[in-house]
Formats: structure tokens, C-alpha cells, sequence
């Protein structure tokens, strides 16, 4: 961390990692068929590469079972300038390399019921942060970073912990999370994932349009959006999962120790292990409202 | 606690200069009488009615008479003001005040309908500490918003003074954190030697011998702390014993060697104080037989030039040189040095006030049995002692021994509500647009998602990726939601939820939400009932919840029309914690009716 703000930021150069959401059962019933969404993304990408000639882009896939690096721009840039055709033909085969493996690996994996499944954004996210980590630990000076989510299929519960766990070492490394969402349904974790990391979030209501939005609100490097007016979250969905049966909860129990949260009362908390049925005299459990 | 008269002058401002007087306290009333009859200035307060007190710092550097001020309202700052001839009077008074009031707002009064609560009778009032009760106090006084929950829940008893600040022992205990409490080691000063002072006309020389230092006497001469215990006061007064103590000093001073050992002969207690110290030379033994085998200890002393003619330390005036045949203590400079050093480091391990020469011989023995005698210096021992050495802390160099401990940082809960406010118009779930059905098997989908990519890059990237029309569409929908949200969120206070309702409805929110949060931590961390005192803390808890449930009920209803769905949005988490609560209680109830115990399981 320490080495992280120690050093020398260059001011409009970005690192973005966009994490691409790949799952098949949301891409299968999507308004806007995936093969326009990744023309759209590759033509965001470019813009991205060619505002800065230092700027760097990092796409990762988040599929059903696993996901993957399927872009770096740092690779690329030896042929010298970016090159459309080049990126284009490069993301393309990789994603296709990464669905495939995907399928394999779901297939495989037999847990996912069909038409249900969640992506693996926790995956993605951590992926996003180490990646970052690297970049912060390599030289003295390094481009700024965040992180922008393209998700379309609805939040895993399941995923919680581990979700809020990137976003709170997303906000202790300073990345800001932004997302935009594709789908249908507002994402509470990507909401929260913003507003705790001052990231933006938007939800377009003209997908067909999601390339002037993403080239509007989410191109422009960090130290350029203080100037600039961007939107704003109206209200963030604060609920939180509960760790008992990923249930996003209203109002539950909280464990007095480690705060691991509960929709009805536990005995003993299964995170930590403190039991609650000792009459103490200090606080044992009580309702958040959330 | 009794009564308190003391001398005193009562201002009524503090450029007042005064009436003289008499202040008379007892534990229910303060009483001036002032010294002229015909004054006016009299007063009789019942202590209930004294809320706070407070007290000027005085210092020697600005003449400020002392002050103590006895405020009837802590808000509103009225009171009576004491003027004390000096510091001593007033901080006697001080405290006697703050013991009263302590024992006021300690006590919560029984409640005629309140059933009897047997324990807390037996406990009887906490015997508060007056540094607690200050403590308390001051926090109190730093945080307004503390005060109100303090004056609306500890003095409408609805809870007790120890309910209250058992959920705050951590403010508490940072309180006391902060006092230090460093003890006072020996003085790195030599005070070894005890000076003399001759006063130059007489040949009277004068010793003077303080607590303190024969405290450090007896740490460094073990054996003068030996005789001390022997002799004192069996064969010698205390008196004679350091008259000979001093006598010896000043023999050994004066280097007359002659007149040293003449005396000896004719004293044996003399001769005690004359000679090396057995303690300490048997101590230094057992050290040097630790000392690494490698090293020559004697070699290395012929390496020095101290025993040369013209070499060596100069004390007191005189070349100090060493003499070992004497049998008469010669002690070197470089030896009391090491000697005192040893002493400082070792600390001072009694806790004992420093009454007089007796108590000091007696607490510093004690802590010396305790020590494990060490005269077999097994290499074992020797270890155990490095690590000693080694774990020995300095405790005030050390990290506060409470557990560190992060307090909630809670935003300012009007971001809260200004969340809500936005949240029931966007339900979660999406709008219009609902996503076709997807009952594919996962094989479908995934083969779907791979005809895309490969639909991709056959038909290669679409030329204008977006329409113009889209475009365009896109940037005024972006636009209008930049301006709509700057309209909602703006920072102006007046355009924000809470801005928008009356002053009274939103203070009157804001109190009853701290309310219900201090209401329901304490309601929850009743259960399980066990005890009488905690089913009547919850009975009255409860009874405070329903009030407040009520006065939220009426604020609702005679909200104006134009904001009366606001504070409607706002009200519902409120109500919604508090129907938790009850409805937990409710069920609390049922299951012991159900299994026949008495109400509520005790």
C-alpha cells in the first residue's frame, strides 16, 4: 500500500481493466446480441488506446465457471500504433478460446442448473486487482487505474463475501470501480461497488446506443472527471446478502464480533464461532436496519 | 458523606466582587450564609436541581482567584458561582459537590408502579470514584447529542446511570487512557553521595536525608538497608542509626584513613557503614562469573592508565586512585557509577508510598524475597534472567492494554435517508424491459454465444459502430439524468429530503432516531431474560419505544400534505425496527407461556 501511494501517478494516463460479462445463459436472451456488444467494446477499447498514446487496456472475461485475461494491450503495443484490425482480431479469438474453455469447464462441473447461473464476478474483480498490484509494484512512474464493469446477468449472492472483499481492497488501492450495466436489473453489488469506491454507475437505456455512452461517461481519464459532470446514482441499494442461505436481506442479524450478517437468529455465529446464548452484559445481536 | 462549611465569596457574575460568606453542604442542600445579615445574597438550593459543575484552572502564573460554579441547567448556563480564598478549599469543595451529584443522577428513584426491583436494592447506588464520575461528566459535556440521550433516557428513568455507560466503556475507558500513568523510577541523578553542607561558622557539618533518598540509599547499599532492619529499632534509634550513617559518609569523604579506622574499632555499627559492602561485592562475584570465559578481566584492567601516577577521574577535587589492600571501603567513581546505574535500571518495584525510612526498609525487603535468590548462578537461572531482562517492559512505553478497537464509523445518516428516498421509485428488479425467458440448457446457450462470436468475425466490426439517430438519443437521455440528478443530490441543503420539511418535523426526526438506535441497543442486549432487573429494564425500555412509536404515528399524521410522503419514507425503517423489536417480544412471551414457565422464563 504504502509503495502503491508513494509513487509518481502520471496524471491522464489510465490503466483500464473492463471486465466483460460472458455469460451465455444472459447473452442468450439479451436485447442486444453479444455479437454487436463486442463491437462496441472493441471500438471502446481503441478509443481508450488512442487518447493517450501511454494508455493501457486490460479485458477480462467473466464467464459461468472461470474467467480469463482475453485482452492486454500492453502485448500489443510493440507493433506501435494501435491497430483496429488487429485488436479486433486478437480479442475475438481469445474470447472465442475462453468460451470454449468455459463450456468445458461447466459442462464439467455439473453445479450450474441450467438458465440460473450467475457470472464469476468476484473472480473477475480479483483478477482486475492483482493485475493492478502488479502494475503499482513495476516502475516509479504508472498509469492511474480503475476498473470498469460491463455486467448483463443478475448479481450471485453466493458471491457476496467475496465480492465486497475486492470492492474494499478496490478502495483501499484507490481503483475506482465503475460499471454499466447491460442488462435488464440494476446490480446492487456493482452499486455499491461504485459508490463505496466513488466510481460511476450507470445504467443505459439505449443499448443499441452503448458505445456512445461508454465513450461519453467512462473514457475519460480520472484526473479529467473532476472537471467534468458525470452521472450520478439516484439511491444505492444497500441490502447485503445474508451468510447463512445468500439471501439479500432487508433487516437481519448482525454478528456482534466479526459482523458476519444473518437473516434469523443463530445460536452461534458459523463465521467467527462466537456464541450468542451466553447472557453477557454487552451488546449479543441486534437488528441493523439496513 | 456528611456536611461541608467552608469560607467563601458568592458572585453572581464573575465580574461580581463578591459576597463573603459561609457555604454550608450537606448531601441534600447547599446553603450561603453571608457574613454581613443584612445581605441580601442568601441562598438554599436543593442539590436536585444542580445539573453540572465546573471549575477554573488556577496556575501560578496568573493571579485567578479560585472558582467553582454550580450550574442549574446545562444548557442554559445559569448557576451559582463560589469564589474559595485558595485552590485547597475550592478543590475540597469540588469534589464534594461532584460526590453529591454523583449519587444524584447515580440513583434512579424508585417508580411508585414500578415493581420492586430486589437486586439493584441490594447492590445499592454505584460507588462511583469522583475521577469516574468527572469522566462522565466531561463527556457528557463534549458531546451535546450524548447529553440529550443522557437527560432524556438516565434522568426520565427509562434507564439506569450503569446502563447507560455500559455501552459507552470504551469512551470511558479512552477518557481514562489518556491520564498517565507513569510511576516515578529513581532519579538518574547521583544521590549517592549525600552532600554535606557546613555553614561555614561552626564545625557542624549538616546531612540532610529525605525519604527519597534513603529509599535509594537502601536500593544501592544493600547493606546499610541490612543494618537498617537489624539495628532499627532494637539497638539503635532511627535517629542515631543515620547519624552514623552520615558519620561514616563523611570519614570516607574525607579520606582519613587513620581517623576511619580508629573509629571502626570503637564502633561496630560504624564499622558496618566503613566497610565494602559484603552484599554487593558477593552480587558482583556471581556477575563476573558470568561474564563471557573468554575475556580477561585483569589483563584488560593493567590496559587502563587509572592506577598510573597523573592518570585517572577526578572527584570532588582529588585524584581518585584505588587502593584494594585497605579494608576500608574505597569506592571508585566508576564503581558507584555502575552501581547507581544498576539501581535506576532495576526500577523501583515497590508501589509503597514513601512514608517514612521504616515502611521504605520493610516494602524494599519484601520485594527482595520475592526476587529468587540467586547465589547458585546456574547457567538455568542466568538464562531465566536474560529473559527477564528481555521480557521487563516499560509499561509506560507500552500500547494501552485494552484490546484496539475500531468504533463503527456511521455516516451521517441523512445520506441514508436521502438513499431511501430514492429507492422506492426504481424497485429493484429492473424496469419495463424483461428479459426473455431463458430456459436453454447450458449447452444451447453456450453454443448461442459461440455463433455470435463467430457471426462476429466473419461479418467483421459494423462500420458506424453507433447510428447518428441512436447517438443523439443517447447523449440527451445522459444529459436530462446529469441535470435531474443535479436537481435531487444537489448539496444545497434546502433541495435535499431532509431540507425540504420543516425545521421542528426534522429535529424532532432526527432525536427520535438517536433515540430508538440507544433504545434498541439496549433492548436487544437484554435478551435472553434472566434476571427480574433485566425484564424490568425491558418493560421500561418497551414502554419508551411505544411512546416514541406513538409521537412518530402523530408526526405523520399532521405532516402537511406536500411532505407527508416523505416523512412517511422516512418513518418506515424507523417503525420497521421498532415492530422488530416488539414482535421479538411478543414471541418471547408466547414461547413461555407455551412451555408453562412463569412469564418471560425466569
Amino acid at each position: 500500500m504504502t509503495s502503491a501511494h508513494s509513487k509518481l501517478y502520471s496524471d491522464d494516463v489510465s490503466l483500464v481493466v473492463v471486465i466483460v460479462d460472458t455469460n451465455p445463459f444472459f447473452w442468450a436472451g439479451a436485447a442486444l446480441p453479444f455479437a454487436d456488444f463486442f463491437g462496441h467494446l472493441i471500438h471502446f477499447v481503441n478509443s481508450l488506446l488512442l487518447l493517450n498514446h501511454l494508455n493501457q487496456v486490460v479485458v477480462i472475461a467473466a464467464g459461468v465457471s472461470s474467467c480469463a485475461y482475453v485482452f492486454d494491450s500492453g502485448n500489443a503495443a510493440a507493433s506501435g500504433s494501435p491497430d483496429v484490425a488487429a485488436t479486433f482480431a486478437k480479442a475475438s479469438r481469445k474470447v472465442e478460446e475462453f468460451v470454449k474453455q468455459d463450456a468445458r469447464d461447466t459442462a464439467g462441473n455439473g453445479t450450474v442448473a441450467g438458465g440460473g447461473a450467475a457470472s464469476l464476478f468476484s473472480g473477475a474483480l480479483s483478477l482486475a486487482l492483482c493485475y493492478i498490484q502488479r502494475v503499482f509494484r513495476s516502475g516509479t512512474r504508472h498509469p492511474q487505474p480503475r476498473i470498469l464493469c460491463l455486467q448483463g446477468s443478475p448479481d450471485g449472492p453466493e458471491q457476496y463475501v467475496a465480492v465486497m472483499n475486492s470492492i474494499f481492497s478496490a478502495q483501499r488501492s484507490m481503483v475506482p470501480i465503475d460499471s454499466c450495466i447491460v442488462g435488464t436489473q440494476d446490480s446492487a453489488f456493482l452499486q455499491q461497488a461504485s459508490y463505496i469506491t466513488g466510481g460511476v454507475y450507470l445504467k443505459p437505456q439505449e443499448l443499441s446506443g452503448l458505445f456512445q455512452y461508454l465513450a461519453a461517461v467512462f473514457a475519460s481519464d480520472l484526473h479529467s472527471r473532476a472537471f467534468l459532470r458525470l452521472p450520478k446514482t439516484l439511491g444505492v441499494d444497500f441490502r447485503a446478502s445474508c451468510f447463512c442461505h445468500k439471501k439479500t436481506i432487508d433487516m437481519g442479524y448482525v454478528c456482534s464480533v466479526c459482523l458476519s450478517i444473518f437473516c434469523k437468529y443463530h445460536k452461534k455465529c458459523s463465521t467467527c464461532g462466537s456464541e450468542f446464548s451466553r447472557v453477557m452484559p454487552d451488546l449479543n445481536s441486534m437488528p441493523d436496519q439496513k | 458523606m456528611g456536611t461541608m462549611t467552608i469560607g467563601a465569596k458568592y458572585k453572581t457574575t464573575l465580574k461580581d466582587p463578591g459576597t463573603t460568606g459561609v457555604l454550608r453542604m450537606n448531601e441534600d442542600k447547599l446553603a450561603f450564609i453571608p457574613n454581613d445579615p443584612r445581605s441580601l445574597m442568601k441562598l438554599n438550593v436543593d442539590f436536585r436541581t444542580i445539573k453540572g459543575h465546573k471549575f477554573n484552572k488556577v496556575d501560578g502564573s496568573k493571579p485567578t482567584p479560585p472558582l467553582l460554579n454550580l450550574s442549574k441547567d446545562s444548557d442554559k448556563g445559569g448557576g451559582y458561582m463560589f469564589e474559595f480564598d485558595n485552590v485547597g478549599n475550592r478543590d475540597l469543595c469540588r469534589d464534594f459537590v461532584a460526590r453529591v451529584l454523583g449519587k444524584h443522577q447515580g440513583i434512579v428513584p424508585p417508580r411508585p408502579n414500578a415493581p420492586p426491583e430486589k437486586s439493584v436494592a441490594a447492590a445499592g447506588p454505584e460507588q462511583l470514584s469522583s475521577a469516574e464520575m468527572e469522566r462522565r461528566m466531561k463527556l457528557l459535556r463534549e458531546d451535546s447529542e450524548l447529553q440529550k440521550l443522557h437527560k432524556k433516557f438516565v434522568l426520565g428513568n427509562i434507564l439506569q446511570e450503569s446502563e447507560f455507560w455500559a455501552t459507552r466503556k470504551n469512551l470511558l475507558d479512552d477518557e481514562a487512557n489518556t491520564a498517565s500513568k507513569q510511576k516515578p523510577g529513581f532519579r538518574s541523578v547521583m544521590l549517592a553521595d549525600v552532600r554535606p553542607s557546613a555553614d561555614g561558622q561552626t564545625n557542624k557539618v549538616t546531612f540532610s536525608l529525605t525519604n527519597e533518598i534513603i529509599h535509594q540509599i537502601f536500593a544501592e547499599k544493600p547493606a546499610v538497608h541490612r543494618a537498617f532492619l537489624d539495628y532499627v529499632p532494637k539497638k539503635l534509634s532511627e535517629k542515631d542509626f543515620w547519624t552514623k550513617y552520615c558519620r561514616a559518609e563523611y570519614l570516607l569523604r574525607t579520606k582519613n584513613t587513620l581517623a576511619a579506622k580508629a573509629e571502626a574499632a570503637d564502633d561496630e555499627e560504624l564499622a558496618i557503614f566503613l566497610r565494602n559492602d559484603d552484599i554487593v561485592a558477593k552480587e558482583a562475584k556471581l556477575k563476573i562469573k558470568r561474564v563471557d570465559p573468554t575475556l580477561d578481566m585483569e589483563a584488560d584492567a593493567g590496559d587502563d592508565y587509572i592506577h598510573l601516577p597523573d592518570h585517572g577521574i577526578l572527584r570532588d577535587g582529588s585524584r581518585e586512585t584505588t587502593d584494594t589492600d585497605s579494608e576500608l571501603a574505597r569506592r571508585t567513581l566508576s564503581q558507584d557509577l555502575n552501581r547507581h546505574a544498576a539501581v535506576v535500571l532495576e526500577g523501583r518495584k515497590t508501589d509503597v508510598e514513601i512514608a517514612d525510612a521504616k515502611t521504605v526498609a520493610e516494602a524494599l525487603a519484601r520485594s527482595k524475597t520475592e526476587t529468587p535468590c540467586s547465589s547458585i548462578a546456574d547457567d538455568a537461572s542466568h538464562e531465566r534472567l536474560l529473559k527477564v531482562a528481555r521480557m521487563t517492559e516499560i509499561e509506560d512505553l507500552q500500547a494501552p492494554r485494552s484490546l484496539p478497537y475500531a468504533p463503527l464509523c456511521i455516516k451521517d445518516p441523512r445520506e441514508y435517508f436521502d438513499s431511501q428516498q430514492a429507492n422506492p421509485l426504481r424497485p429493484l428488479g429492473g424496469d419495463g424491459r424483461k428479459a426473455r425467458s431463458c430456459s436453454l440448457s447450458t449447452d444451447d446457450a453456450f453454443r448461442h454465444l459461440m455463433d455470435q462470436i463467430s457471426s462476429v468475425k466473419v461479418n467483421k466490426l459494423s462500420c458506424p459502430v453507433v447510428q447518428s439517430n441512436v447517438a443523439l438519443k443517447v447523449l440527451n437521455e445522459l444529459n436530462e439524468g446529469i441535470s435531474r440528478s443535479r436537481r435531487l443530490n444537489l448539496k444545497n441543503p434546502q433541495d435535499s429530503l431532509l431540507g425540504r420539511l420543516p425545521h421542528r418535523t426534522r429535529d424532532e426526526l432526527m432525536d427520535h432516531w438517536t433515540a430508538i438506535q440507544e433504545l434498541l441497543r439496549h433492548f436487544w442486549s437484554s435478551y435472553p431474560i434472566t434476571t427480574t432487573v433485566l425484564y424490568n429494564k425491558i418493560q421500561r425500555v418497551k414502554d419508551a419505544m411505544t411512546q416514541i412509536y406513538q409521537k412518530l404515528q402523530d408526526i405523520k399524521e399532521s405532516a402537511q400534505p406536500d411532505v407527508r410522503h416523505e416523512i412517511s419514507q422516512l418513518v418506515k425503517p424507523m417503525t420497521q425496527a421498532l415492530d422488530a423489536a416488539f414482535n421479538h417480544d411478543l414471541e418471547q412471551q408466547q414461547k413461555s407461556s407455551k412451555t408453562g414457565n412463569k412469564p418471560n422464563g425466569f
